[in-house]
């Protein structure tokens, strides 16, 4: 296994030098992180500083700041993500090229995968097939419906959007299709991404083995917007009784001076290593997991 | 009484779930990227046997099921109940309902020690030993080179179960019987 992370880093070095992206490494403990309602980051230090969820917000300051394409390789943290496919630490590649959208962005992910893993088919599917060939609903039909299939799956919730979080989790767990990039994302997940001309987000995953391993977006450039959906996270945060993230000072900075057109991804590196040798754990692909760590 | 949030499931934990007494049997985190967690779980109601498919969000938690498990002795049974009693010196005795016994009772012989599931100090069920060893009360004689049933025939031991058995067995005969399987394993005294 040693062996095989060590080849596959290396892989990975190989692919963005051929295509001459920058490796860059940014800090593992800043001022500021995610307000994402959904991921929750490990303070640390004194003063409160935080492990990073992603290497995102750094990542995109030196963008702004006048760097070409680049790539970072290295670990993130999640507090409370354990599982077969989640360790609280993990290895995070994620990579910004300028100039792509994310058509294209897609296209480079397929050449990636498709050396760690082997050349393969990638379907797509969209974020409306996805839920209504599994659970027959055409969305938008209204919160209803979303919340009885949950509750069919088990799940009993009014929230109409955990509701919905759950059915495409399991949606994407039961395709059939060995590697599948979802698109047309509904507005209210469109997290960094912007908007398309359709309305939907313009924001992508790969799923391999109904596993996630990819998420990107054609990037969100304008500073308003991404002031306004951070609030509306710490809102969503208030809601749900989790404590608000001050928004990162900086990282607006960065898009009011200008953030040049590009596309970003983030990809987790150790489930695709445990994809590429067939392990059924994150664990068995780790030096040592979370519980041994 | 205590609970349980879900990062603390995992599989043999007991747990209340609609009033009734569950086990754990497999629990595992599912989250998408941008999206909430959750915990899917497999459970046991351990009343009804039956098992069942439940999500919680993460954060949620269950309130802890007062459940052990014990080894009892078997005293008797009134027809109602069937009576056991603690082994450790207490002499304390519990009397189990018919649900609780329903796979048990035909191969409870007094005094055999059994592994009783208790729930608030209730009989939830009774696994017997898995060899006992019953009196035959009740078989037809064997007729020598009758082989139309393969060379066995059926027995009634003093506990009401039937067992197929050699041709030689006779009444009065006591069997060793794997409680596991319902199967006659031998004859330990004619």
């Amino acid at each position: 296994m040693l062996a095989a992370r060590a080849e596959a880093l290396a892989a990975v070095r190989c692919f963005f030098a051929e295509r001459q992206v920058l490796e860059v490494q940014t800090p593992v403990l800043g001022r500021a992180t995610v307000a994402d309602p959904a991921i929750e980051s490990i303070a640390a230090a004194d003063p409160k500083r935080y492990l990073q969820t992603s290497p995102e917000y750094h990542m995109k300051r030196l963008l702004a700041a006048g760097a070409p394409s680049i790539y970072q390789l290295g670990p993130v943290f999640r507090r409370g993500e354990a599982g077969r496919w989640h360790n609280p630490e993990f290895t995070m590649l994620e990579w910004y090229r300028l100039g792509f959208d994310a058509a294209e962005l897609m296209r480079e992910v397929a050449a990636l995968v498709d050396v760690l893993l082997g050349g393969g088919i990638y379907e797509r599917r969209s974020y409306d097939e996805l839920l209504g060939g599994r659970f027959g609903l055409t969305v938008p039909q209204g919160d209803a419906a979303l919340l009885e299939a949950a509750r069919q799956r088990g799940l009993d919730t009014d929230d109409a959007n955990a509701a919905a979080d759950l059915l495409l989790a399991d949606a994407l767990a039961a395709l059939d299709s060995e590697r599948v990039f979802v698109t047309g994302f509904p507005a209210s997940q469109a997290a960094l991404a912007r908007f398309g001309p359709d309305g939907r987000a313009a924001r992508f995953e790969l799923v391999v083995r109904g596993v996630e391993v990819a998420n990107g977006y054609h990037e969100l450039l304008d500073a308003d917007e991404l002031a306004r959906r951070m609030d509306r996270d710490n809102s969503k945060r208030r809601a749900r009784g989790l404590d608000t993230i001050k928004p990162d000072a900086a990282l607006i900075a960065a898009h009011r001076h200008g953030l040049p057109d590009c596309a970003g991804v983030a990809v987790g590196f150790d489930r695709l290593l445990a994809l590429k040798l067939g392990a059924a754990s994150l664990g068995e692909v780790l030096a040592f997991d979370w519980r041994r760590a | 009484m205590a609970s349980f949030s879900t990062n603390e499931f995992r599989s043999g934990l007991k747990v209340l779930l609609e009033g009734d007494p569950c086990s754990i049997l497999d629990s595992e985190f599912v989250k998408p990227g941008k999206g909430q967690a959750f915990t899917r779980v497999k459970l046991r109601n351990l009343k009804t046997g039956r098992v069942w498919d439940r999500t919680f969000r993460s954060g949620d938690s269950l309130e802890a099921a007062d459940v052990v498990e014990t080894e009892m002795e078997y005293l008797y049974t009134d027809g109602e109940f069937w009576h056991f009693m603690k082994t450790d010196g207490s002499y304390e005795q519990v009397a189990a309902a018919e649900t609780a016994v329903a796979e048990a009772k035909g191969w409870l012989k007094e005094q055999a020690a059994c592994r009783i599931t208790l729930w608030n100090d209730d009989p939830l069920s009774v696994v017997p030993p898995n060899f006992v060893e019953l009196e035959v009360t009740q078989t037809d004689p064997g007729l020598r080179g009758d082989t139309a049933q393969g060379g066995v025939k059926p027995a009634t031991l003093v506990t009401g179960a039937t067992v197929r058995v050699p041709l030689f067995i006779e009444i009065g005969d006591v069997l060793r019987v794997d409680t596991r399987t319902g199967e006659y394993v031998s004859r330990v005294k004619a």
